[in-house]
C-alpha cells in the first residue's frame, strides 16, 4: 500500500470524462481530491492523493496518460519572494484556481495558500523569478 | 485662465504648490468640476513601471596602461557594443549572456552595476602604436568607471496591445506565457497613471522634459524609435495601439534597483523594467480634460500572438478597467487576465515624483522641442535594389 500526490491537468475536452470512477472501478484505488477546479469546456486542474497497491498506481497514471492527461507528482508548497516580487501580476492570468490575485486596494500581489492546487503553471510566467517550489 | 511653467516652478519654490498623482487627479475634478481644478491643481504626477526592450546604456571605463583600442567587449559575458571609440561601450538591455544563454543579458548587468556589484569587464583589440594592448581582463564597478547613462531609444509607449493565444500550445512571447485555446490574456500600460495616456497629443511632454527615470532624474531626449502618433484615437484623445513613444535619457549613478529590475520572459529573452514617472503641468482647463481620463476610457485591442505574422488577428477592443478586473470575455469565453506592467509600482512612483516636487527636489521644464504630431511608420519589406 502506497500513498502518491499528483496534479492532473484535464484538456477541456476530456473534463467531463468520469476519470475519478474509473480509478476506483479499475483500479481499486483509495482517493482523496484535496483540491480541484475544473468546469466544463475550460481546462481543469485537480490536487489528488491516490492509496492502493503499487503497481496498480503506475497502471492508473498509465492510464490517466494515455486518456490525454498530464500527470505530475505534486510539489509541496510555492513560495513567493517578495523582495523580487514588483506586483505586475502577470502570474494571475495563469493562476487557474485564482490563489493568485491582485488585491484590489492596493493592486499588490496576494496569495491563497488554501486555494492552491500545486499545479505549477505559474513558476515559469514570473518575469523577475520570484515564483518557487519548494519540493 | 493659464499657468506657466515658471509659475508652477516659483510655487515649488514658495511651497505652495498643489500636486496630485493621475489617479487621484480622476476624483479631484469629477467634485471640483474642470475649472476649479484648472486653478487650483498645479501638477500631475503619471508614471509607468514596464518592461521596456529597447533600452540600454553608454558606459565609459577609463583607459589601462598601457591603453586599448577595445573593439570585443564583453560584461560577465554579455557583448557590449565597441564600435565608439576606444573605451566607450554601449551596453544593450536584451543582449544575451554567451554562456548563460536566456537567463541572464544587458539588463542583468545594467541592474548588477546600479546595486554596485562588481562588474567582470573583458576587451580584446587588434593593437595601434596609439593602443598596444591586444586584450585586458579586469572588474568594474559604478564607481571606478566613468560617465554611464542609459540612452533608451523608445520607452513608455503611449499605449500597447494586449495578447491571447488561440492555438492549441502554450507559447511564450515578450507577452508573457500565453496558455492555449484562449487561456489568459496579459495586457502592459500603467493605464489611466501611464504618462503619454494623460497627456495624448504631447502638449507638455516633449524634447528636454525633465522625467524621474528609475530612482533618478532624466530627461526625454528625443522622441522615440517607432513614435506612430496618427494612430486612430478616442474623442478623449487617447489611441488604441501603440502610438507615441520616448527616447529617454539619465545617469545611472543615480539609480536604484527599487525602479529597474532586469526580467527573462520565458522562451523570449531578457528585458528591463524600467520605472519612468514624468509631471504633468496643468497649465489649462483643457489638460485637466486629458489629465481626467480613467481606465474605462482608454481602450486597447486584443491580439491573437499565435499568429507569427506581422498583423495579428484582432479580438476586439477592451478598455483597462475590464483588464484590470481580471476577467473579460473573448469570443464568448470567460478569460483571465494580468499586467505585464505593474500597477502597484507606477503608482509608488506616481507618489514618489510629487513628494520630491513638493520637497523643492524636481522642478518642471518646458520642453525644447514638440514631439511630432505626425510621422511616417514604415515597414520592413523584402526588396531588391531595383524595387526601391
Amino acid at each position: 500500500m502506497v500513498r502518491r500526490k499528483l496534479v492532473l491537468s484535464f484538456p477541456e475536452n476530456i473534463v467531463t470524462s468520469p476519470i475519478t470512477y474509473k480509478l476506483v472501478k479499475e483500479f481499486n484505488l483509495e482517493f482523496n481530491i484535496l483540491r480541484a477546479e475544473i468546469t466544463p469546456d475550460m481546462e481543469g486542474k485537480m490536487l489528488i492523493e491516490l492509496r492502493g497497491d503499487k503497481v496498480l498506481i503506475d497502471d492508473a497514471i498509465k492510464y490517466l496518460t494515455d486518456t490525454g492527461i498530464s500527470v505530475q507528482e505534486a510539489a509541496k508548497d510555492i513560495i513567493i519572494s517578495k523582495d523580487k516580487c514588483i506586483d505586475c501580476g502577470v502570474c494571475t492570468s495563469i493562476c487557474i484556481t485564482q490563489a493568485l490575485t491582485l488585491d484590489s486596494s492596493n493592486f499588490k500581489l496576494k496569495f491563497n495558500k488554501d486555494k492552491c492546487i500545486l499545479c505549477e503553471l505559474c513558476l515559469d510566467c514570473c518575469p523577475v523569478s520570484a515564483i518557487k517550489v519548494h519540493i | 485662465m493659464s499657468k506657466t511653467i515658471e509659475e508652477i516652478n516659483e510655487k515649488i519654490r514658495n511651497g505652495k504648490v498643489v500636486v496630485l498623482n493621475a489617479e487621484e487627479i480622476i476624483d479631484y475634478a469629477e467634485k471640483k468640476g474642470v475649472k476649479r481644478t484648472a486653478k487650483e491643481v498645479d501638477v500631475v504626477t503619471t508614471a509607468t513601471f514596464g518592461p521596456m526592450c529597447s533600452s540600454g546604456a553608454f558606459l565609459n571605463f577609463g583607459h589601462s596602461d598601457p591603453p586599448i583600442k577595445m573593439t570585443r567587449i564583453l560584461l560577465n559575458d554579455v557583448p557590449a557594443y565597441a564600435g565608439i571609440a576606444a573605451v566607450d561601450a554601449y551596453i544593450g538591455a536584451t543582449e544575451l549572456s554567451e554562456t548563460e544563454g536566456l537567463s541572464y543579458g544587458g539588463a542583468y548587468v545594467i541592474e548588477d552595476l546600479i546595486s554596485g556589484k562588481p562588474v567582470k569587464l573583458r576587451a580584446t583589440s587588434h593593437g595601434t602604436d596609439c593602443y598596444p594592448r591586444r586584450e585586458i581582463e579586469t572588474y568594474i564597478t559604478i564607481d571606478t568607471i566613468n560617465q554611464a547613462y542609459f540612452f533608451n531609444p523608445r520607452n513608455a509607449y503611449q499605449n500597447y496591445a494586449a495578447a491571447t493565444n488561440s492555438s492549441n500550445r502554450t507559447i511564450y512571447t515578450y507577452m508573457g506565457k500565453l496558455l492555449p485555446n484562449l487561456g489568459n490574456v496579459t495586457y502592459c500600460s500603467a493605464g489611466q497613471l501611464s504618462p503619454l495616456l494623460n497627456d495624448p497629443y504631447y502638449r507638455t511632454i516633449g524634447i528636454g522634459t525633465r522625467i524621474f527615470l528609475a530612482g533618478g532624474q532624466g530627461y526625454v531626449s528625443w522622441y522615440g524609435t517607432q513614435h506612430n502618433p496618427g494612430r486612430e484615437r478616442l474623442p478623449n484623445g487617447t489611441p488604441f495601439g501603440t502610438a507615441g513613444t520616448l527616447a529617454v535619457i539619465g545617469n545611472l549613478k543615480e539609480m536604484s534597483p527599487e525602479y529597474l529590475r532586469a526580467c527573462t520572459f520565458q522562451g523570449y529573452g531578457v528585458s528591463i523594467f524600467i520605472g519612468i514617472g514624468i509631471p504633468i503641468p496643468v497649465i489649462d482647463e483643457e489638460m485637466v480634460e486629458f489629465l481626467k481620463i480613467k481606465d474605462e476610457d482608454i481602450y486597447t485591442e486584443i491580439f491573437d500572438y499565435s499568429v507569427q505574422r506581422r498583423n495579428r488577428p484582432s479580438y476586439g477592443r477592451v478598455n483597462y478597467r475590464e483588464l484590470r478586473s481580471g476577467k473579460i470575455r473573448v469570443k464568448g469565453k470567460s478569460v483571465q487576465t494580468g499586467s505585464i506592467s505593474s500597477y502597484s509600482k507606477a503608482l509608488e512612483i506616481s507618489n514618489v515624483l510629487k513628494k520630491e516636487i513638493k520637497q523643492c527636489k524636481f522642478y518642471l521644464t518646458n520642453y525644447v522641442a514638440p514631439l511630432p504630431a505626425e510621422e511616417k511608420y514604415n515597414t520592413l519589406d523584402i526588396l531588391s535594389k531595383e524595387e526601391l
